[in-house]
């Protein structure tokens, strides 16, 4: 029944799909990474003709090549979820809290402070002492545009993005003050001799307490999300503030109680990040992750167990991309571009799902 | 038209649909909602494209790929939104979008725009600017816009649903000039009524299907009912006696400004009574969801208004002023409110109707947790008592058709057991079934003592089923009269003039 329109039928349709099953969903979603390989191995036959398994396999074992690589590999997927945990509940509320990295800073900054001032507190304490003060100062940094937002409507993109470089010059003025040695224009690792204020080895393992803190705080997330009234407020509050208003929630307390959890778990992740990873602090100790981490939580519809894999793949490109960079004597720029042909293919297959696509001439559903 | 079909995922919402479109004829359109009469037309007009099916122009085969195609075969659709640029003025807008060389000639296109005015009988000033002109105003502008691009054949959807009686009256009088001109016109309506005052032959949709045609003179609103419906349905509403009316909530000196300080609800004054319902009427923007939402403590009001709420058996009154939804259910008050922006404020979209049961009920109980289990059992029972058609309770009421949205909406609002209801355009883009199953909802819930008041637009409707009847004018009360004696054109009457007893004499 399709030829009868004559030649100027469109070639292609687009047409909007009314439902599509899980299974069918991580269908697509697996073909789209497959492509992107075979297009990435072209790509790098057809310009620095090499291998591309060899490639491929150079890029695994970047990541995961030895143990030591790949507790490094586990660390920093748990720093970027927790991150992304602590965007979770501001974006599903709608709310573009795009200043992680400077919660991250400000909790970085307090926990380094806590190991330079307080050395002498025993270790345990001295945990307790830095996790409150890191979750405080995220909070408060969090809470700041949330209650101008509240009181005054302000804008919170600009806010928070502000917000980030205020964290910044915060951080270079405790850099400029802490200096060790004295010149060097850093802090150097703190209490290098003591490990005052350094995570401890669990289990063998320098990192093992990093993955145990991020992984209670994103199941915690994923049950306060759905189970919560908090949550619940939360979700109503992002669909329309016009349907929270007529159910009686307050918005704006909302808004301030919710940048709040944000805020302090993006803080924490400055905590992890300066007692359980570099034991320095300085400008670059956030690095971009706080925007990253938006990704994150957006790919994974705030769902924080998917964030997880999604955690997992970007940081693996990282580390794969870094290896294949130095082992292959290519720029960065050929890695970058490895990276980025696998992200877009994998925002791209997004569109797959919500839409398919109709033929001229057939009927058939293209995936 | 022939055999088109279009399909919206497994949804078929036009099956092989043939239809032939005279000139120099009105033809309704009518059918339930999601009977697939504004698809069909959005396909005649170049919006969608079909799945399947020939369209013919003059007995010319044609493809309709965009709404520049068909323009140029001169058809042109009045679509419910208008489609214009407020800070352009009426000869701009005109223009907007058309192709021409050289110089913009504004006088030469004001000299054409009331060349069609006079034509036709319409009233349209081509230098005011669009955010000036009223409702009816905009809709002209509409018409005398695709009259201009040269259409042949012109498509109105819904077009009476904004407009006064009076207004409607005179629409209908240019739309008889346009066919007398050897237009073609399709109308898109729900009131049967306008039907037979109006069209010449009627076409009739049920479930994306032709059922077929017949002409104007041989049937009537019964027999149309029957054929959209596929079987008899009563046409008439309801109008029990108020039961014991007793003084609910007293609406005292009721001022709202909004955000720009302009006054848009005046010092209105009235008392709602237990089993009855209060009718408001008015032209949409006279103040009453601003009205409705001052009563529910959603909008701010003005120093001196007053709304008390006075509770039944104990008589106490309490002052709602000021307070928000919470408190005001938090004093025991049972007022529910179906707010005229369904999904903007009523439900949440995203959600099931298990999340859209608990938005005034999700902190019940203690412990920081949500229970599920209440609501999806009123989900379910709503489900089955209103023949809600959802695949399932957990299903996004977004992707509902507006009419189950909205039952969603009023089997919540009533399940709540209000002992004072307000509905803002509680049938609008309803069908004929679902409109009457909302009457009857209201009037159980009148006879069950309940004070309701109804906002709507349909003058007809508030006739037969409500008991009083508020009418506003730019946002004051221009008064209260008696549902069963009053007519229609006394309401119409009320709805543009406050010294109406004047404009009558």
């Amino acid at each position: 029944m399709s030829d009868i329109h004559g030649g100027k039928d469109p070639l292609v349709r687009i047409a909007k799909r009314s439902t599509i099953s899980k299974p069918k969903a991580w269908a697509i979603r697996l073909i789209s990474l497959l492509l992107a390989l075979v297009v990435c191995a072209i790509l790098i036959y057809s310009i620095v003709k090499m291998n591309p398994l060899q490639v491929y396999v150079s890029m695994w074992k970047g990541a995961f090549g030895s143990s030591r690589r790949a507790w490094i590999t586990a660390r920093d997927v748990m720093m970027l979820l927790c991150i992304a945990v602590g965007l979770a509940p501001a974006f599903k509320m709608k709310f573009w809290n795009i200043g992680a990295e400077g919660q991250i800073l400000v909790g970085g900054i307090v926990t380094a402070a806590c190991m330079i001032y307080l050395p002498q507190l025993p270790g345990p304490v001295l945990f307790l002492v830095m996790l409150a003060a890191s979750l405080l100062a995220g909070a408060v940094w969090g809470v700041i545009p949330a209650l101008f937002k509240a009181r005054w409507n302000t804008n919170e993109t600009l806010f928070t993005l502000m917000m980030n470089y205020v964290a910044i010059q915060l951080t270079s003025f405790c850099v400029a003050k802490w200096e060790n040695p004295p010149g060097s224009n850093s802090i150097g690792v703190i209490n290098q001799t003591t490990h005052a204020g350094w995570f401890p080895s669990l289990f063998g393992q320098a990192y093992a307490l990093n993955v145990i803190i991020v992984m209670i705080i994103t199941v915690a997330m994923f049950f306060y999300l759905r189970d919560s009234k908090q949550g619940y407020e939360i979700a109503v509050v992002g669909e329309s503030q016009n349907t929270a208003r007529y159910a009686g929630i307050s918005v704006g307390k909302v808004f301030i109680r919710t940048m709040i959890i944000s805020g302090a778990i993006c803080g924490l992740a400055g905590f992890i990040a300066v007692s359980g990873a570099s034991h320095t602090i300085s400008t670059s100790t956030a690095g971009g992750r706080g925007f990253t981490a938006i990704i994150v939580a957006w790919l994974a519809k705030f769902n924080t167990f998917t964030m997880i894999l999604i955690s997992l793949l970007l940081v693996f490109l990282d580390k794969g991309a870094i290896e294949i960079a130095t082992a292959y004597n290519l720029n960065d720029y050929a890695s970058e571009m490895i990276t980025g042909i696998i992200l877009f293919f994998i925002l791209g297959s997004e569109f797959f799902i919500n839409y398919r696509l109709i033929f001229r001439g057939h009927h058939k559903e293209v995936e | 038209m022939k055999d088109i079909t279009k399909t919206f995922g497994p949804v078929v919402a036009n099956d092989k649909v043939s239809l032939t479109i005279n000139k120099g004829e009105i033809l309704s359109l009518l059918g339930e909602n999601g009977s697939g009469k504004t698809t069909l037309m959005n396909m005649l007009s170049g919006i969608y494209f079909p799945d399947g099916g020939q369209i013919f122009v003059n007995g010319q085969e044609v493809t309709i790929s965009s709404p520049k195609d068909a323009f140029e075969l001169g058809i042109g659709m009045i679509h419910q939104h208008f489609k214009l640029v407020d800070v352009f003025t009426a000869a701009e807008n005109i223009v907007l979008g058309l192709e021409g060389k050289g110089r913009l000639d504004l006088k030469e296109v004001g000299r054409k725009v009331r060349e069609i005015c006079d034509r036709y009988g319409f009233d349209v000033d081509p230098n005011q600017l669009v955010c000036d002109m009223s409702v009816s105003q905009k809709q002209t502008l509409e018409i005398v816009k695709v009259l201009y691009r040269g259409a042949d054949i012109l498509i109105l959807d819904e077009p009476t649903a904004v407009l006064t009686p009076q207004e409607t009256d005179k629409l209908f009088a240019v739309m008889r000039n346009m066919k007398a001109d050897g237009k073609a016109i399709v109308i898109i309506t729900h009131k049967l009524h306008e039907v037979m005052d109006v069209s010449d032959r009627v076409a009739v949709l049920r479930k994306g299907q032709y059922i077929g045609d017949v002409a104007t003179c041989d049937t009537d609103p019964q027999k149309l009912t029957d054929m959209m419906v596929g079987r008899a349905v009563k046409l008439n509403i309801d109008r029990p006696a108020p039961v014991d009316p007793q003084d609910r909530l007293r609406v005292e000196h009721l001022t709202v400004k909004d955000k720009e300080g302009v006054t848009v609800l005046s010092d209105a004054t009235f008392t709602l009574r237990s089993g009855e319902i209060l009718g408001v009427a008015g032209i949409s923007g006279s103040g009453q969801k601003e009205l409705l939402e001052a009563i529910a403590g959603l909008q701010n009001v003005e120093p001196g208004s007053r709304v008390v709420y006075i509770e039944p058996e104990s008589g106490k009154e309490h002052d709602l002023c000021g307070l928000d939804p919470l408190k005001i259910r938090q004093l025991g008050v049972h007022l529910s409110f179906v707010p005229e922006d369904r999904l903007g404020m009523g439900l949440v979209g995203t959600m099931g109707m298990t999340g859209n049961m608990m938005l005034k009920t999700y902190g019940r109980g203690h412990g920081p947790l949500v229970d599920r289990r209440p609501s999806s059992k009123l989900a379910t029972d709503i489900k089955e008592q209103l023949e809600v058609m959802t695949p399932g309770i957990n299903y996004p009421v977004r992707r509902l058709s507006g009419g189950n949205v909205q039952k969603v909406l009023v089997g919540r609002e009533i399940a709540a057991d209000p002992t004072v209801l307000m509905t803002a355009y509680a049938v609008r883009g309803l069908d004929i079934n679902t409109s009457y199953t909302i009457y009857r909802l209201l009037n159980e819930q009148k006879q069950k003592g309940v004070a309701v008041l109804y906002v709507g637009e349909d003058l007809d409707v508030l006739l037969e089923l409500a008991d009083r009847i508020l009418v506003l004018c730019a946002g004051q009360i221009s008064g209260i009269v008696d549902g069963a004696s009053v007519t229609k054109e006394q309401v119409g009457l009320m709805m543009t003039h406050l010294n109406w007893k004047e404009a009558e004499a």
